[in-house]
């Protein structure tokens, strides 16, 4: 076991790498750099500012220095924002984002898990056709609009909840809903077809012949084996709602990360873009591995020998 | 006629005791096919067609592209403006007799925008599905064929070019790259053929050990010949379904992208940029960005529901 955690850190230290090295030459390969843009800047000036930021330098060099700096959780200075540490942006945002993300992760497991149950212990009654329509609603129909929509019925017109701001409780609601919508369907779909599955498999129909109490069953033989595909899909989920954030935090004008993001890249504002994606890409990689080690702990049956299958 | 055991069955069909005769005990006879053979292709359709709800997504589908083709030109026929013509008289116009959709900021015609959006969604998800179809088999393809050393490594490389979240890779090459038609459709596929390819590899992996396999290879057919003739064509099921659902994938990243200020750029529309644009005054003027915003929920809705049949269709043993 221990072999496939290395394995499997191997790996995202793999891909992190990948992804650090072709931020920065993309970013290389962009033609002019940040000052060329200006109206003109004498030349001394102009070595002055390569210096200052360590443009001068060749590209190899400049690479390896970044490297060493996103190792130290230095992502560079913003070029819009003078004298901006990028990982200070991040650090600033991060909590509204953050609390934003885990709100709806717990949300979307347990309101998934809930639906997709009730789909599976009713199967092929009302609850589970409603919970089916919705559950395919929720695939189809992306989050923006979503968003959009609950912004303009349960803020612009009900005046239930606020329309924007992220202040309180009460601001939760809307963007949560928002974000949780595809999640809380996907859930629901897997857990309804894999609760199915366990219903009718005979470790069941063992259990309840030996009379045990339906609760019993339920709770320690068709939940434990049912939820499992979900702990599959929280390293995904993850992504998505993370990815999703960018644009729930612009609709509902939440100052987190996301918004930051959308705002570096309209200015082209190269380093904070690069510091947020590396970041981003640093939780995401984060969260699979983190899913695929949890799935050890909860399927005792899996196999380690990866590799050797197939 | 009465004490007919047929009519007692009630058939549909009215059988008279001359319809029938006597074939022995002929072998030969008795080996003969009576009915018409089915293809597997006729049988998936048959299946097909008998789901309702897969059959109104198809129809939905078809209503979309063909409404996308000819929209904006009834607009041009009937009133006159096309996608370039903008009323500045007349900005932010509720839905009216003159403009079915109503008018955006500019003054330009919602109806036909719409259109013309949803013509340019529907070209970047099948595009980036087909670049996304041709990748994914031939690497997934080499990968189950020759399986070993090859499919390892090719393997890690996918999974490797797979752990890197899609979209922040997607976001990187268009900040780098003007965003276009065609640099979003190819920021698209970037990562979108992994899946395809482990899809292709599976299928392969499962039916390379089959017998027809065997028998072709003993009768000296080749690597290629195998691949394309014998293995891949019996992937086309699983491979089609993947296509599919990877239609509506693809549109909505492109509407994400439009999010960002990356999607397809003006003058162009695509249902995404639309509903991006229409967000500012969106609480006043809802109309445009509720209709681009239908067009697109229904098109992605009618690609997954339309997938899931196609499914259960070519591969009815998934189905419960």
């Amino acid at each position: 076991m221990v072999r496939y955690i290395a394995n499997k850190f191997f790996y995202m230290l793999v891909s992190l790498f990948i992804l650090i090295s072709a931020t920065f030459f993309l970013m290389k390969a962009i033609p002019g750099d940040p000052f060329t843009s200006e109206k003109k800047v004498p030349p001394a000036i102009l070595a002055n500012l390569y210096e200052q930021y360590g443009l001068d330098k060749p590209v190899y060099q400049q690479y390896l220095k970044y490297l060493g700096d996103v190792v130290q959780g230095d992502f560079g200075i913003s070029m819009k924002k003078i004298n901006q540490d990028v990982s200070d942006i991040i650090g600033q945002t991060f909590s509204a984002s953050l609390k934003l993300g885990v709100v709806a992760i717990v949300v979307a497991v347990i309101v998934g898990v809930l639906l997709g149950m009730l789909a599976a212990l009713y199967h092929r009654k009302l609850i589970d056709n409603v919970a089916m329509v919705l559950a395919v609603l929720g695939i189809a129909v992306p989050s923006f609009v979503v968003a959009s929509l609950l912004q303009f019925i349960f803020a612009s017109k009900l005046h239930w909840l606020p329309t924007m701001g992220f202040k309180g409780p009460m601001y939760y609601i809307l963007p949560v809903a928002a974000l949780t919508a595809q999640p809380i369907a996907f859930i629901a779909r897997l857990t309804r077809s894999s609760m199915l599955e366990v219903l009718h498999a005979d470790y069941i129909k063992t259990a309840k012949a030996k009379g045990l109490n339906w609760f019993a069953i339920l709770f320690r033989h068709v939940i434990r084996n049912g939820i499992m595909p979900v702990v599959t899909y929280l390293g995904p989920m993850t992504a998505n709602i993370v990815t999703g954030s960018v644009v729930i935090e612009q609709i509902f004008g939440i100052g987190g990360i996301g918004k930051q993001f959308v705002e570096a890249i309209g200015v082209r504002d190269y380093p904070v873009i690069m510091g947020i994606t590396i970041f981003y890409g640093i939780l995401l990689m984060l969260a699979r591995f983190l899913t695929d080690i949890a799935y050890i702990f909860v399927d005792p049956r899996i196999k380690l020998s990866k590799g050797k299958e197939g | 006629m009465d004490n007919n055991p047929i009519q007692v069955m009630q058939t549909p069909v009215d059988l008279k005791p001359e319809d029938f005769r006597k074939i022995g005990t002929d072998e030969k006879q008795a080996e003969v096919i009576q009915r018409e053979s089915i293809s597997a292709w006729r049988d998936a359709w048959y299946r097909l067609r008998s789901n309702k709800l897969a059959m109104t997504a198809l129809g939905v589908l078809l209503l979309i592209v063909i409404a996308s083709l000819v929209g904006p030109l009834i607009s041009q026929w009937v009133h006159g403006y096309n996608y370039y013509s903008n009323d500045l008289m007349n900005t932010n116009q509720k839905p009216s007799a003159l403009h079915w959709f109503g008018t955006d900021d500019l003054g330009r015609d919602v109806w036909v925008r719409t259109w013309m959006g949803a013509r340019i969604s529907l070209i970047v998800g099948l595009a980036a599905a087909c670049i996304d179809l041709l990748i994914g088999v031939i690497y997934g393809g080499i990968m189950g064929y020759f399986g070993g050393r090859v499919d390892e490594i090719m393997n890690k490389f996918s999974e490797i070019i797979y752990s890197i979240p899609y979209l922040l890779v997607t976001i990187l090459l268009l900040v780098v790259m003007e965003p276009s038609l065609g640099t979003i459709i190819l920021a698209l596929t970037i990562t979108g053929w992994i899946n395809m390819s482990w899809i292709v590899r599976g299928e392969i992996m499962q039916l390379k050990s089959r017998e027809f396999v065997l028998a072709s290879r003993s009768m000296g057919a080749g690597s290629g010949r195998l691949l394309f003739r014998h293995l891949l064509p019996n992937a086309v099921g699983p491979i089609i379904v993947t296509v599919t659902l990877s239609v509506p994938n693809a549109i909505f990243a492109e509407a994400f992208l439009s999010f960002l200020g990356l999607g397809v750029q003006a003058p162009i529309a695509s249902l995404g940029s639309m509903i991006n644009d229409a967000l500012t005054g969106w609480l006043y003027y809802p109309w445009r960005m509720l209709f681009p915003a239908a067009v697109i929920s229904l098109t992605m809705l009618a690609f997954n529901i339309f997938g899931d049949g196609l499914r259960d269709a070519l591969d009815p043993k998934l189905k419960k």
